[in-house]
Formats: structure tokens, C-alpha cells, sequence
């Protein structure tokens, strides 16, 4: 047991810390840390900038442009971004579209796609979620139906997020209705661009427009872009689940969002005090910050198993997910508990990066969206009630 | 809407507390207040106070020896009593056995048992719970098996409180092996002295002897001890809980606990000055008394609709229990903080009401083992999580 | 004491429930959240032809002569259908100012118009920094021949974009945030000097940031005696903390019900989820959480006019605490338990969540009123150690 990083990876943590620092953009870390919206370009430039560096992907294999790292580099690489307000790569291609293909992807696939995908020259959005299908996603009935070298597809999608930004979906659908319902689902790729298929958005509370229902009518897709087997999608699925537990809990991200928390209760006046100094307000931060710490910990041994090439399944996973999204939720608590009174107006411009101007200081500006947002990541990607299950019968047999 | 008490009930107040006051020994007044165990004689003799001033069975019917308060009343006696540090009348004689005599049993039983049970000239103790039979009640197996004029029985109960100390027991036992589950229970009276009765003592985190198994080696029961008719008792024990609904909440109790606490904390130095000064414990306990000050309203409101249509299925009545546990936990931990290490001397002797300690502040002594053994709150009388389900099912109808 | 509601309180509720079953179901919401002002003027005649915008104020002033009870109640319906009109604003903050600060002259005036419906107010107190000290005011009033002249800002000023008439805060003498030297002042909204920038808050109501420039008030639009004023501050304040306790249960209970129809309706893995035992007792845990916030809107109203001050204010402190804990705690609840569809605008749930985080900011968060609580010493005196 050695319980400090090697001088190796200090030294690389140094080395991202310096590429961080100097290369993301001033305006894009702006909009990060007052907590406003990315627009489309930016999230393409940063990935691009990352592509240039050859650190879009790390976790792909090296011949489709991952860089080699063991889980710990790729940890401590997360832990920079996040320090450093760099914007997360995009999830569905790099951790979740990509890796896909990577596996179970036939050359044609691969090579038309992992290049755009990693330059993000296409944007992927997922389409699994449906009206009826949530948590029991593998209730799904979005239908495939082979008709000579295509396939007809008809359904809805649901929670289609960035479906308004994306060229391409990849999609569970169903291509049978025999046997088990997780037997019969198909893993497809979708040109959005496709007679047929229509995006509605959906509002959330922040009042902005992140996600949509995707209608498809009678779309046309070919057949070649089945990935795998048919009625083999749920197991390709389920296989990208299990990709981005090193980052699942972003433990960095919640750091980062302390640290800045911490700098602007410095500037708050209340009761005549700088809100920073009150005993209550330090006693709550310390405590998330006794939390973040502990998870941090449990990050750290769950990535050093995966260094050593640990089982994929490992429990601990869904302690990251579930710890670290009651902290990021914590953590926007806090600062709209900072923002106080700042929080009221409704000032969605502003969250949009359209303006400058704000009715209460800039840093508070956002604080009341982004922590209504951020009630979805006890939502998404497995809800706290599916991780509790989980562990209920996979960690405790129950 | 009248939301204060009326000049009577003030009166009646001012009546209980003078009362409370003046009656109540010294000796028995400090134990509860250090949170010492009682003996069985100053259980005995407090009750005879109350009984000889006619507040033993406050609402039992009047000819049978009840005051003929209404709730609110009834409301402000307990209040008072508690908030006096006055034990309160035993549980299992004036609110369990001694109800279902007056409802179900036969003349010879009313009038050999209330006057007895109301003077606690006999301790009752409850024989339901078994080994098998927690929450799921309903299958308990102790059986009584009728021959001639009598029952045998045989099994075995757990969790028995006072069985060491008790003359009688009133359990629920199995006459029908056939039935459906609740339906083969029937109610019976049984002398503790009776030939094949065993007691064993369970010793509970606290090192205290309050609860017990008893066994049962073919006794000898007389079937004029049953309850009402054979295989109703279910319907006899139900018939109870709703019985104590008026204090299940300990209003008066945590809020004497509370002003305890802030005592001690004045006399407690922590970095330089009393604890009682200290902002964080300052908030800490405000947090509890603001709970605690709803669930006295809260109270309030179950007990005027008491008062206006007599005992109803009230689905406050399990918010007053799930809470009520809550906070006196929450207190017992308070009272453990503030001992800090003054709580670690194992203070047994003081516990069980010597005035000799070791090394600890009398008013530290027994922060300890009350932690432990308040535990059992949420526990015991239907657990809280059986009070949800009951929530549950029956006010959300889920 | 009784918590039944008395025959007259009870045609006032049902007066009011019937309004807005009729009038506020969440689709027709919408459709006044799109009017020039954000609310319905319409809704507004009726709340005044029913006699709702009186009910604060007595009889001599044209109202229906009730007490924190009768605000319970309609604040209670308000919550439960998420009112957008500027009830709070006018009645409870302006209205409720002049009644507690103003003279029989200035009652006499302004409150039959309230009542009829013809006067909307707004209380522009808040200041950029002031967060939530009630004695924190910048904005001077400087001592013109009889009259005076206001200089200074306001922020988050609700319903300060429709206003008719303004009551503002001002500081005649001392320090930023001593509690002597307050004043306030009846100004109209058009008055020369004041400038209004109207936007829309987080919870679909609307507010506006005022400028006050050299604007000048009469002797005679002077609320209560210059300088002395924090005390009726301090009233104003715990009387809208009572009243949206209130709000912020009947928001509460709707969120308990929405959640639960909707535990029963939603169907996964084959069977409704509610059948689900993990979710039930969430959903218990709402519960519990929503009648001890009852209980403690009852609290805030039995005390709200208590006349010992330090009593006053620790109940009300206490009041605020719970609704701010517990409001917190059922809206996450209630959002985590729908999952996806409850983080969308189209869906209800989430705009009682919205409301009621902004309620837990309006005149102090949690932590604010709990460390309030805790240095007044809280509501149980100590006892002794035998």
C-alpha cells in the first residue's frame, strides 16, 4: 500500500496543470465560473484544443487516439480540468458513443466515425430514455423494423439532451418483441438530419433549453449503421455504462465550486461580518468539505483497482454517484444560500451568455438556476433510488 | 379558530403545576431528572399520590375511578406531569391492560382488577412479541391449549419490560393453531407466580435489566382469565393502540430534557467559556426546539379534534410518534455531546439510582447509557418504519 | 382552544377555493403569466368584489376586519394554486405598512383603496447590500422645509414594477445598519425622481430595482415618527413571514399530493411505483415534514401579534426556520421522486419547487433566522441541574 502518487505522477499532474492554464480559453473559463451556458462553439473549440493535444479521448485504445493512461493519470487529468473550469468533454461521444464503437464498431464504422468523433466534427446525443421507459429502460418500444437494407423506425424518445445541437443519435431500439424484453433492443446509429425524425424541446426549471423529445416517423436508417448484433444493444449499453466511473463522482468539479463558494461568502456582508467569517456558515462548508474529502479517498482506491485492472463492476461505483451528486447538489445549495436575495431576479440572458448585465453582482447571477438544475443529477445516469438498489443487492445481497 | 388556551384550561394549568410541584417526592424528582432508573417502589409510590389526588387513570370512565377531563385537558396533565419530572403512571396498567378490562371484561374481572390496577397494588407486564414475532406480530405461536377449566401454555415471549417486576401479565396467545393468523389470538390474564413460568433478564446496551424473555412450561391458566371471547384478542390489542395518542409524543418530557440540557451546558466550559454560549450548540439546539415547538402544536391540533370527536384515526397521530422518537434521540445525543468526556466513566451504580459516582458530574453520569437505550424509541411500539408503512397505506393510500 | 375553523372563516376559505379552483388550474396560469404585468387584472376586480383584499384591514377601512387567521387561509389557498397577483405586495407589505405605521389620516386614505382594489403598493425596503438585516438602509431622507427628499436604491422590490404607491425606507440619522435613525415614506411611483427597471423573478412573479433621486414627500406622507421606524420594520416583516408560512404550506401540500397521484400512476418494471416501499416512505417523510410546517404557520399566527417583542420574534424566527427546512426538503423530494418530468417547466411540481426556494430567501434564509433564534436563546428558557 502506497497512499501518495508517485513523483511520476505528481510530475504529470504538473504538466496538465500547466496545459490547462495556458491554454483554455479566457472567456470560456469566464462563463464557467460565473455559471453561465456554453454555447455550442465553445464546447467544440475546447474539444478541439484537446484533440490538437491528443488528450480528447484518453481512454479510447491508442491506435483510435486514447493516450495509454492507467485510470489514476486519468484521474488526476479530470481532477485539473475541473480545478482549472475546463468545460467536461462531451459524454456522448467521447465516453459514451465512442468506446462503443471502439468495441463492437466494423471498420467502416470505425473509421468514419472516431475521428469526428473525438474532433467533435459530429455532435452524438443519446437516444435510450422514452415516455414509458425510465428507470425500466428496457421497457422501450421505439420499433425497428428491417425493410431490405434498412431499417424503419417509429417511437419516441425522451431526455434527448443536446438533441437540437447533435448530427447524429446513437439509440436503443426494439427489433423484437420475442423472448425477455432486454432480448430484443437494437444499438443504432441515426443521421438527426433524416426525413422524419423531429426535435421538441423540453423547458427544465433552469428555464433553459437543454433536453427534447425526439419524434421518429417512419425513419430510414441503413443498416449499416446497426452497431454489433441485432438484439444485442442492451449489453453494448450497458457496456458504456461502466465507462466513466473515474469521473463519475467529479470530485474536482465540487472543489472547484467550494473554492469558489468560499471567495465570494469572503464578499458578502452579512450582519455586518463577511458571510465567510460567520461560525455556521464555516461549520457547513467544512462539513461538505469533510464529505468531498472522504469521497475523494474512495475515488481515489476505486481507480487504483481499475489501475491494477479490477473488475468493472466494482460496488464502490455507485458510492461515487451517489455521494458525489449530493455534493454537487450540496455544493449549489451553498452558493445559493451565498447568493441570497441575489437569487431572485430571473436573469436568463445573463445565463445565456447574451449579456453582460445583471440585476445583483454578476456571481450571483446564476446561482438559482444552476441549483435547480443540478436537482437532476440524483436523476440521471441511474436515479439515488436505482443506485440504492444496487448496492442493496449487488454490495449487500439483500 | 381559537388559538389560545381558554382562562379555564389556564386555570386547570396552574392547578396541575402547583399540584406537580408539591406532591412530587424530592428523591423521585432528582432521579428523572439526572436521568437515573426508578425502583419499583418509587414507581409505586408516585403512583399512589396521584391515585389518592384521582389522577391515577385520568381517562378511564369517571365511575371507574377517570377524572372525566377532555383531551385538552388530559393534553395539559400530561404536559405538566412531565415537564415536573414526575414519572409517569405505569403504561402497561393505566393505558394497555387497564382500557381493555374496562371495555371487554366480564364484571368479576372489572372488579377484582381496576382497583388494583389502578393503585399498583399489581404490576402488569405485556407478554406479546416472541422471537419470530417483531413487527410481523400477528405470528406469534405461544400457545394456550384449553383442558377442562383451564389453558396450558407453552412458548415463549421476548422484550417482556418489567416481567421481573411484575405480578400479572396480559398476553396474547395462540387457542386456534388453524385460523388465519390474526385470528387464532386470544387475550389472556396470567400470574406471573404461576408454576412453569421462567424469567430471564435481557441486558440492554445500557447495563440495565428492564426488559426480559419469559418462558412458559405448560402453565396452568383458568379460562376465567381470557379476555372477551376466545380468538378475538387481535381485535382487543388493536383496540389499544390508538389508546395513548395524547402523550405518545413526550412533548412535555423532551422539553424538560431541553431546559436540563441548556443547564448543564451553562456549567460545561468549552474553549474558555460555557458551552451554553457557544453559537454552534446554540443553533444546534434551536434547531431541535423549533421541531419540537411543531410537534407540540401539532399536538395540540390532534388532541382538539380529540376533544371535539373522540378518538378517530387521526393520521397525525403517527407523525406525533415518528417524531417524538426523533427528537427525544435527538436530545439523548445532545445530552451525550455535552458530556463530552465526562461520559465515558461507567457510572452503573449512579445509573440505577445510588448517589454514589466515580469520577463524573452527577449531571453527566448517565449521558451514556439513556443514548443507548433511547435507540430503542424508534424501535419499540411500532417501529418507525411500520409507522411509515402505516402512513403510507393508509393516509397517502399507496 | 380550538383549530377548527369558525362558520365565517370557513365561507371566507370556501369562498376563496372555489375562486381559484375555477379560475387557477395550471393551464389558465399560464395564460396570465403572460400578461403585460405578469398577472391577472381581472382576477384582481374579483379578489376585491369578494372582498379578499380587505381581509387584513378593519371595517372603519372598508375591510373585512380579520386577523392572521383569515390571512392563513387565503395565504394557504395562494400557495396551493401558486397566485401570481401581487397579494403579498399590496395587502400584506404595503397595505400591512400603513396599518402598522401610519396614521388614522393615512388608514382612513389608502386602505379602502386597497380594498377596492384600486391602489397596488409595493415596500421598497431591500438595498443591494443589506441582504437580510432589516436595519441595513443606505438611502438618505434629508430634511427639506416641512417635507423631506429621498436619495438612494432598492432592489428586488416585489411587484415594484406595478405599483401605485411606494412605501420606502430611508435613514434620517446614524450608520448603515444602526437601528435608529429609520424613517419610511408613502411615495407614488411616478413621483419625479423615481425610476423603476421591472423584470421577472425566478418564480414567475415580477419585481423591480427603484432609484430614488431627489425625489420629494410631503409632512404628510410620512409613515410613523422619523427615525423610530425600525420597529415597525421589524412588524412588517414578521407579518409577511406569517403570511407566507402560510403560502409556503399550502405549497407544500400540493407538492405532497402531486408527488403521491403521481407514485400511483407512474408504472416501471410493470407495476406503479409507489409500490415501491423505499418511495413510500419518502413520501411519508414529505408528509411529516409538511404538517409540522402546518403546525408551525399555526405557531407564526398565533404569535404574530404578540405583544412582548422578544417572544414575537424568536416564534417568528422559529416559523421561518421550519418553513425554510422543511420547504427545502419536500420540493427536492418531491423532484427527486418524479425524476426527469419533474425538472420540466411544463410539468407543475417544479414551479411550487421554485416558489418555495424563493420563499425560503424572502426576509431570511435558515441559517439567518436560526442564528437569530439561537442568540435570543431559544424558545425553552434553561432549566436547572437539581
Amino acid at each position: 500500500m502506497d497512499l501518495r502518487f508517485t513523483s511520476e505522477e505528481i510530475a504529470f499532474r504538473a504538466e496538465v496543470r500547466d496545459f490547462f492554464e495556458s491554454n483554455l480559453p479566457p472567456d470560456i473559463r469566464r462563463k464557467q465560473v460565473l455559471g453561465q451556458r456554453l454555447a455550442k462553439e465553445d464546447i467544440v473549440n475546447w474539444q478541439r484544443i484537446l484533440n490538437k493535444k491528443g488528450w480528447a479521448c484518453p481512454l479510447w485504445p491508442v491506435e483510435y487516439g486514447g493516450t495509454g493512461w492507467d485510470a489514476v493519470r486519468y484521474f488526476i487529468f479530470k481532477e485539473e480540468s475541473y480545478r482549472a473550469y475546463a468545460p467536461d468533454a462531451l459524454s456522448h461521444n467521447i465516453t459514451q458513443s465512442g468506446p462503443v464503437i471502439c468495441a463492437f464498431g466494423t471498420p467502416e464504422q470505425k473509421e468514419f466515425f472516431l475521428p469526428k468523433l473525438r474532433n467533435m466534427d459530429i455532435w452524438m446525443c443519446q437516444g435510450f430514455s422514452e415516455p414509458g421507459s425510465g428507470s425500466d429502460l428496457a421497457s422501450l418500444k421505439t420499433r425497428a423494423v428491417r425493410e431490405g437494407d434498412h431499417y424503419i423506425i417509429n417511437g419516441q424518445k425522451l431526455w434527448t439532451t443536446n438533441g437540437h445541437r447533435a448530427d447524429w443519435m446513437y439509440g436503443l431500439v426494439r427489433t423484437s418483441t420475442d423472448g425477455k424484453k432486454q432480448a430484443g433492443i437494437s444499438y443504432l446509429l441515426i443521421d438527426m438530419k433524416s426525413p422524419g425524425v423531429q426535435v421538441r424541446p423540453v423547458v427544465t426549471l433552469d428555464n433553459d433549453h437543454h433536453t427534447n423529445e425526439t419524434f421518429f416517423e417512419n425513419v430510414k436508417v441503413p443498416v449499416s449503421n446497426l452497431i454489433g448484433e441485432e438484439n444485442k444493444g442492451w449489453s453494448i449499453a450497458k457496456f458504456a455504462l461502466g465507462n466513466e466511473r473515474a469521473g463519475i463522482a467529479k470530485v474536482g468539479l465540487s472543489k472547484a465550486r467550494l473554492a469558489l463558494v468560499k471567495a465570494l461568502a469572503q464578499r458578502v456582508e452579512a450582519d455586518g461580518r463577511p458571510l465567510a467569517e460567520s461560525p455556521r456558515f464555516r461549520e457547513k462548508m467544512a462539513l461538505i468539505e469533510t464529505e468531498l474529502k472522504a469521497l475523494e479517498i474512495t475515488n481515489m482506491m476505486v481507480v487504483a483497482a481499475m489501475a491494477k485492472g479490477g473488475s468493472k463492476q466494482d460496488p464502490r461505483t455507485s458510492v461515487l454517484k451517489l455521494k458525489g451528486s449530493e455534493l454537487q447538489q450540496a455544493t449549489t445549495e451553498l452558493m445559493l444560500e451565498v447568493a441570497g436575495p441575489h437569487a431572485m431576479a430571473n436573469q436568463h440572458e445573463f445565463l445565456e451568455a447574451r449579456t453582460g448585465e445583471t440585476v445583483g453582482p454578476d456571481w450571483a447571477g446564476t446561482s438559482s438556476p444552476n441549483y435547480y438544475f443540478n436537482r437532476a443529477v440524483s436523476i440521471f445516469g441511474g436515479s439515488s433510488e436505482i443506485q440504492h438498489n444496487i448496492v442493496a443487492k449487488a454490495v449487500l445481497g439483500l | 379558530m381559537e388559538l389560545q388556551f381558554t382562562a379555564e384550561e389556564n386555570a386547570f394549568r396552574n392547578e396541575a403545576r402547583d399540584f406537580f410541584r408539591s406532591a412530587l417526592p424530592d428523591a423521585i424528582r432528582n432521579r428523572v431528572q439526572r436521568g437515573q432508573h426508578l425502583a419499583k417502589e418509587d414507581i409505586v409510590a408516585w403512583q399512589r399520590i396521584l391515585n389518592k389526588k384521582g389522577w391515577a387513570t385520568p381517562m378511564w370512565p369517571v365511575e371507574l375511578g377517570g377524572t372525566g377531563w377532555d383531551a385538552v385537558r388530559y393534553f395539559i396533565y400530561k404536559e405538566e406531569m412531565t415537564r415536573a419530572n414526575a414519572p409517569e403512571p405505569l403504561g402497561m396498567n393505566v393505558h394497555m391492560v387497564g382500557p381493555v378490562i374496562i371495555n371487554f371484561g366480564t364484571d368479576e374481572q372489572k372488579q377484582f382488577f381496576l382497583p388494583k390496577v389502578q393503585n399498583l397494588d399489581i404490576w402488569f407486564c405485556q407478554g406479546f412479541s416472541e422471537p419470530g414475532s417483531g413487527s410481523d406480530l400477528a405470528s406469534l405461536k405461544t400457545s394456550a391449549v384449553r383442558d377442562g377449566d383451564h389453558y396450558v401454555i407453552n412458548g415463549q415471549k421476548i422484550w417482556t419490560s418489567g416481567a421481573h417486576r411484575a405480578d400479572w401479565m396480559f398476553g396474547l396467545f395462540r387457542t386456534d393453531p388453524n385460523a388465519k393468523k390474526q385470528r387464532g389470538i386470544s387475550y389472556i390474564l396470567l400470574d406471573m407466580k404461576s408454576a412453569g413460568v421462567t424469567v430471564r433478564p435481557i441486558i440492554t446496551m445500557d447495563h440495565g435489566h428492564t426488559v426480559n424473555e419469559v418462558f412458559f412450561d405448560n402453565v396452568r391458566v383458568p379460562v376465567k382469565n381470557l379476555i372477551g371471547e376466545e380468538n378475538k384478542g387481535w381485535s382487543y390489542a388493536k383496540f389499544l393502540l390508538g389508546n395513548e395518542r395524547v402523550g405518545i409524543a413526550r412533548v412535555g418530557f423532551s422539553a424538560g430534557r431541553i431546559a436540563y440540557a441548556k443547564a448543564i451546558a451553562a456549567r460545561t466550559v468549552v474553549d474558555g467559556r460555557p458551552l451554553a454560549e457557544h453559537p454552534r450548540f446554540r443553533e444546534k439546539m434551536a434547531l431541535i426546539e423549533v421541531e419540537l415547538k411543531a410537534l407540540e402544536i401539532t399536538n395540540m391540533m390532534v388532541v382538539a379534534g380529540m376533544k371535539k370527536s373522540g378518538p378517530t384515526q387521526d393520521p397525525r397521530t403517527s407523525v406525533l410518534k415518528l417524531k417524538g422518537t426523533e427528537i427525544q434521540q435527538a436530545l439523548c445525543e445532545i445530552l451525550l455531546e455535552i458530556a463530552g468526556p465526562a461520559a465515558l466513566a461507567h457510572e452503573h451504580a449512579f445509573l440505577e439510582g445510588s448517589d454514589e459516582l466515580i469520577t463524573a458530574p452527577e449531571w453527566n453520569a448517565t449521558a451514556a447509557p439513556n443514548y443507548f437505550r433511547v435507540r430503542a424509541a424508534t424501535i419499540y411500539g411500532g417501529t418507525s418504519e411500520v409507522q411509515r408503512n402505516v402512513v403510507a397505506k393508509g393516509v397517502l393510500g399507496l | 382552544m380550538d383549530f377548527d375553523l369558525s362558520e365565517e372563516q370557513r365561507m371566507l376559505k370556501e369562498s376563496v377555493d372555489r375562486l381559484l379552483e375555477d379560475r387557477y388550474s395550471f393551464e389558465q396560469r399560464k395564460t396570465y403569466t403572460r400578461a403585460a404585468d405578469g398577472w391577472s387584472r381581472e382576477l384582481w376586480k374579483q379578489y376585491a368584489d369578494l372582498g379578499l383584499l380587505g381581509v387584513p384591514f378593519s371595517q372603519d377601512h372598508g375591510g373585512f376586519g380579520g386577523g392572521p387567521v383569515e390571512t392563513m387561509i387565503l395565504m394557504e389557498a395562494f400557495g396551493k394554486a401558486l397566485v401570481l397577483e401581487p397579494y403579498f405586495a399590496t395587502v400584506i407589505l404595503f397595505g400591512g405598512a400603513v396599518k402598522i405605521a401610519g396614521s388614522e389620516a393615512q388608514k382612513a386614505d389608502l386602505l379602502p383603496k386597497v380594498a377596492e382594489g384600486k391602489l397596488l403598493g409595493a415596500f421598497a425596503h431591500s438595498e443591494r447590500d443589506s441582504r437580510y438585516d432589516l436595519a441595513d438602509v443606505k438611502t438618505t431622507a434629508k430634511k427639506d422645509g416641512t417635507g423631506w427628499v429621498l436619495d438612494g436604491e432598492k432592489t428586488v422590490v416585489i411587484h415594484g414594477d406595478c405599483a401605485d404607491k411606494l412605501v420606502v425606507s430611508a435613514r434620517v440619522s446614524g450608520g448603515q445598519r444602526d437601528k435608529d435613525g429609520l424613517a419610511l415614506f408613502l411615495v407614488d411611483a411616478k413621483a419625479p425622481g423615481v425610476t423603476r427597471k421591472g423584470y421577472p423573478t425566478q418564480d414567475s412573479l415580477r419585481a423591480a430595482d427603484i432609484t430614488l433621486k431627489g425625489v420629494k414627500v410631503a409632512a404628510s406622507d410620512v409613515l410613523g415618527e422619523p427615525g423610530k421606524a425600525y420597529a415597525a420594520i421589524e412588524k412588517i416583516a414578521q407579518s409577511a413571514i406569517q403570511a407566507l408560512s402560510a403560502e409556503a404550506v399550502g405549497g407544500m401540500q400540493e407538492m405532497l399530493d402531486i408527488t403521491v397521484e403521481y407514485l400511483k400512476t407512474r408504472q416501471q418494471f410493470g407495476v406503479p411505483i409507489g409500490s415501491f416501499q423505499a418511495l413510500q416512505h419518502r413520501a411519508v417523510d414529505m408528509l411529516v415534514a409538511t404538517e409540522q410546517a402546518r403546525s408551525m404557520a399555526m405557531f407564526a399566527a398565533m404569535m404574530v401579534d404578540e405583544k412582548d417583542a422578544e417572544e414575537r420574534a424568536k416564534a417568528i424566527s422559529a416559523c421561518k426556520v421550519h418553513i425554510g427546512k422543511s420547504g427545502r426538503y419536500v420540493g427536492q423530494q418531491s423532484i427527486q421522486l418524479h425524476g426527469g418530468i419533474g425538472m420540466t417547466l411544463e410539468y407543475k411540481v417544479g414551479h411550487y419547487f421554485i416558489r418555495s426556494t424563493m420563499i425560503e430567501i424572502l426576509f431570511g434564509d435558515t441559517d439567518h433566522h436560526l442564528a437569530a433564534l439561537a442568540r435570543a436563546g431559544g424558545l425553552i428558557p434553561a432549566g436547572t441541574t437539581a
